[in-house]
């Protein structure tokens, strides 16, 4: 390369350029290397574990043999089916009519009913179904108990130990995926579409049949798709509903070969099949979101008129309110009866009131205090991990810096397709053996939770990433930047905001995980969660309670900062300008 | 100041040809404009100037700097080059100085010199007082001069625009291009300034590259480029221009329909070749048959097809008696009738032939 010298007449010179490696190779390597670490050698152990016997490690297909002939391992594969088919209907009935609702009509209380929804969506469902316990036991519930008293039958007519207990619950707090979807489509559906209709001589239910929704068609497919691979991927629900009713599903399945004796390597080759099927939905779910991208045509919208319902505001606010009592009113005032109880069955009568449980967990029990304070860390180390690991991913995938970053941004992404309970098998087999022994430690479930909610760190880094101007960047290097300075100067101010919101949405679900940490933690190392479920087993529901109540106080209280620091938009829904 | 030089440049995006072979030659102090539709490969070349893409072949040096072949390209900050956005991408989060001054900074000049360098461009682009404000604060013509500051106080040898003026209304516009005009007759920096918008290329270019679907078509002097296309491409995106098949019967002589027609055009076509007679809309003379047989050459009846009042000019749809159309824009006058019968004049200075 011919370069002149000192060519430049008056200009200020450019300090003289020291050949260095592209740091940008240097960032790519690093990331690459933490995320086979965290993402490719847990999911690649799944498979080998798969294929070893658990009886003296030969490598041998007979656990999948086992694992698909009998019909004990089968019937749970039948349940979970139908568990996530039926709870995927439900949630998507009430997400579209919710969301309708809230964004399309005139209907009244549309703003309590939007936050209704962000809190159950909030609120993890194994703690729903713990709360429906209190309402639904086939005996002792509550509700059951109403019945009973009024209408003087012998026993109530509620059993939430059942399938179709664990349906309603998981759908209950599923349905905010396809009111999520869906009411941000609908917002971007220009009222002119509608409108145009309207002239034509169509009323609103005929516009919404034929014009709306279908508009929307490919987002509530979309949400419909998260909510089936949520129910199938869900733990905590089916362990506390179901295990008791002796009815399994494929992750409670999964947890019992845990038990003992512990046949890790035969869940290995069970869970294989439930990966694959998760993973090809989610790419399913990706082209109908791709493929829905005609309703955003319509983006700039102009001004979006609510349909006039007239008289029909009301029933219609009655059918919204039934997904989200249940949801949230019901269950949250079971869980404050119940931890402010003496014993819960007693129910909320004076004598049995007490604030012990609250003592208790925060200054008697030092496993209780000990494990808040674990999921406090761990969350924060976690959202820390993955807040950095996805800057650094998604800025090197955005802007193509090196050949091949396609690739690291889907591994970044995958663990968005993998059940917390195999990803914590994939950990388990991976961490808990030479050279690298990671269990009994901290780390074993910092990184887990860390891998498990990178997609959301990711997602949330790569669309914020997507909202620069790659022409901001450009500018710098004309002035004379290099790619890390550009990066430092001018990217990282930019990404401010984006960057503690998307520590904030990793950190918040990483305070409430159960599904990885059952399987994860030791004595030392319990995170509340542990602590629920464990109790919550022996039935202990006083203390468990005022834990979930604790847990929830303070996810809501990280919430409401959050919303504080940057409004609705970065949370949950896309806003209405 | 440096001569900028492309040499056969090319470039593919996944099998597309972006680029197919492009030779430009920019010299010090001039200001070169890149004319095209949308998609011609303007912004693809401007990418390639900039050092933010490599060429799939081909040379760009800068005087007697190699600075992007396929094997090797500078990088952008060590190009000596400014580029000036359409998204104008004045830093949102720093202030006009902080804007202006970063380059500065790189540069690693004392905070004094710094401070004095941005007050003098302030002055020049009209900004001074602004220093402390955000870019929120500044209208899009504001930005737009913040950019352009921001590229120039440099000092680069080069100055890339990419089409600077798009984001601003119709008369923020028209006096922009004014405005770049006398900064660059003030700095004389080489710049390479890329548009679709012809006359804002006339208006600020010395010279114009007139690019299509990945090839320069023509460069020139703007009155050449209008005056002397070399392509229909080059005519009709140049303002606009009849394009009418012809059959060459003889040295500038034409049969176009059933009119023959003699073109003051130096070129040479063989008898029996198919050419394209071009002729401006604003050259065809319209000719009514009440005011008595017209004297002049290329006479052609016609049948008026449709009128459109443009306040100083009617413009005129035509049908040939041969069956094409022809557009003419005459000066206003009285109103003609529907489907009036009409004699179409084709000046010969004002027909040029070429290859089909």
């Amino acid at each position: 390369m011919a370069e002149s010298v000192g060519s430049a007449g008056g200009a200020p010179a450019l300090p003289s350029a020291v050949r260095k490696l592209d740091p940008s190779a240097a960032v790519f390597g690093a990331a690459a290397l933490i995320l086979i670490f965290l993402v490719v050698v847990p999911l690649a152990w799944i498979f080998v574990a798969s294929v070893h016997s658990d009886a003296d490690e030969t490598l041998t297909l007979s656990n999948y043999v086992r694992a698909f002939s009998r019909s004990i391992y089968l019937e749970p594969i039948r349940n979970s089916l139908v568990l996530a088919t039926a709870a995927a209907v439900l949630a998507t009935f009430f997400g579209t009519v919710l969301s309708w609702a809230v964004s399309r009509t005139d209907m009244p209380g549309r703003g309590l009913i939007r936050v209704m929804v962000f809190a159950a969506f909030a609120t993890p469902s194994f703690l729903g179904a713990t709360a429906w316990i209190f309402l639904a036991a086939p005996n002792s519930g509550w509700l059951n108990k109403i019945w009973i008293a009024i209408s003087g039958a012998e026993r109530g007519p509620f059993n939430i130990y059942s399938l179709t207990g664990a349906i309603l619950v998981i759908a209950l707090y599923s349905f905010p995926y396809t009111f999520a979807f869906a009411s941000s489509a609908l917002e971007l559906v220009p009222s002119d579409m509608e409108r145009s209709a309207a002239l034509l001589g169509a009323r609103w239910p005929r516009i919404t049949w034929r014009i709306t929704l279908p508009l929307v068609r490919p987002a509530i497919l979309a949400g419909a798709l998260l909510s089936f691979l949520e129910a199938i991927a869900e733990f905590g629900t089916p362990a506390f509903l179901l295990i008791p009713a002796g009815k399994q599903v494929i992750t409670t399945q999964l947890y019992l070969f845990f038990q003992y004796p512990s046949r890790p390597n035969l869940a290995a080759a069970y869970a294989v099949p439930l990966l694959l099927v998760t993973a090809s939905l989610f790419l399913l779910q990706q082209r109908l979101l791709k493929k829905g991208r005609f309703t955003s045509i319509g983006g700039k919208g102009g001004v979006r008129e609510p349909f006039r319902l007239g008289g029909w505001r009301w029933p219609l606010l009655a059918v919204c309110l039934v997904p989200t009592v249940c949801s949230l009113v019901l269950p949250y005032t079971a869980l404050l009866l119940t931890s402010l109880s003496r014993a819960w069955g007693r129910g909320p009568v004076p004598g049995n009131l007490t604030t012990q449980w609250y003592r208790w967990a925060l200054v008697e029990n030092a496993a209780a205090r000990a494990a808040i304070g674990h999921s406090l860390s761990y969350a924060a180390a976690a959202a820390t991990i993955a807040t950095v690991l996805a800057l650094f991913t998604a800025y090197v995938a955005q802007r193509r810096l090196v050949p091949g970053s396609r690739l690291l941004a889907f591994v970044a992404m995958a663990p968005f397709v993998v059940p917390g309970i195999i990803l914590a098998i994939g950990f388990f087999s991976a961490y808990a053996r030479p050279p690298l022994v990671l269990y009994g430690t901290a780390w074993m479930l910092i990184v887990a939770f860390a891998t498990r909610f990178l997609p959301i760190a990711y997602s949330g880094t790569e669309s914020a990433l997507r909202g620069i101007d790659v022409e901001l960047e450009n500018a710098a290097r004309t002035l004379g930047s290099s790619t890390l300075r550009t990066f430092w100067r001018i990217t990282l101010p930019l990404l401010r905001r984006s960057i503690v919101a998307t520590w904030l949405a990793a950190f918040i679900p990483s305070l409430r995980e159960l599904s990885s940490a059952v399987f994860l933690f030791t004595p030392s190392t319990a995170v509340i969660t542990n602590v629920i479920f464990d109790l919550s087993d022996a039935g202990n529901f006083e203390p468990v309670s005022a834990l979930g109540v604790l847990m929830m106080a303070l996810t809501f209280g990280l919430i409401a900062l959050a919303y504080r620091l940057f409004g609705r938009t970065v949370l949950f829904s896309r806003g209405r300008g | 100041m440096a001569r900028i030089r492309l040499l056969g440049v090319k470039k593919d995006f996944g099998g597309v040809a972006a680029l197919r072979g492009i030779d430009l030659d920019v010299a010090h102090g001039e200001l070169l404009a890149i004319l095209g539709p949308s998609g011609c490969g303007k912004s693809t070349t401007m990418q390639l100037l900039a050092g933010f893409l490599p060429p799939d072949a081909g040379e760009i040096w800068a005087d007697d700097r190699l600075i992007s072949s396929p094997q090797s390209v500078v990088p952008p900050e060590r190009r000596r080059m400014s580029l000036v956005f359409q998204s104008y991408a004045v830093w949102p989060h720093m202030t006009v100085f902080e804007n202006i001054s970063f380059g500065l900074e790189m540069r690693k000049l004392s905070g004094k010199e710094i401070a004095g360098r941005v007050g003098q461009m302030l002055e020049i682009v009209n900004l001074t007082g602004f220093e402390h404000r955000y870019p929120h604060e500044l209208s899009g013509g504001q930005q737009q001069r913040v950019a352009l500051a921001r590229a120039l106080v440099v000092e680069p040898e080069t100055l890339l625009l990419d089409e600077p003026l798009s984001n601003l209304d119709a008369n923020l516009r028209e006096q922009m291009r004014f405005e770049i005009r006398r900064i660059h007759e003030r700095t004389r920096i080489a710049t390479i300034y890329v548009t679709h918008d012809q006359a804002e290329a006339m208006v600020i270019a010395d010279r114009i590259a007139v690019m299509n679907k990945g090839v320069i078509e023509q460069t020139g002097k703007p009155a050449e480029i209008y005056e002397q296309p070399c392509s229909r491409f080059v005519a009709s995106f140049m303002g606009g221009a009849n394009c009418l098949p012809a059959h060459v019967l003889g040295p500038g002589v034409v049969r176009c329909g059933d009119v023959q027609v003699r073109a003051a055009d130096p070129r040479e076509f063989r008898p029996g070749d198919e050419v394209v007679l071009c002729i401006r809309p604003h050259a065809v003379r319209v000719h009514r048959i009440r005011n008595g047989p017209p004297r002049g050459e290329n006479l052609a009846n016609g049948r008026l097809l449709q009128q459109a009042y443009l306040g100083d000019f009617h413009d005129l749809r035509i049908a040939l008696s041969g069956g094409a159309q022809i557009r003419a824009l005459t000066p206003a006058g009285p109103a003609y009738d529907g489907g009036e019968e009409v004699i179409v004049e084709l000046p010969p200075n004002a027909c040029r032939l070429l290859r089909t």
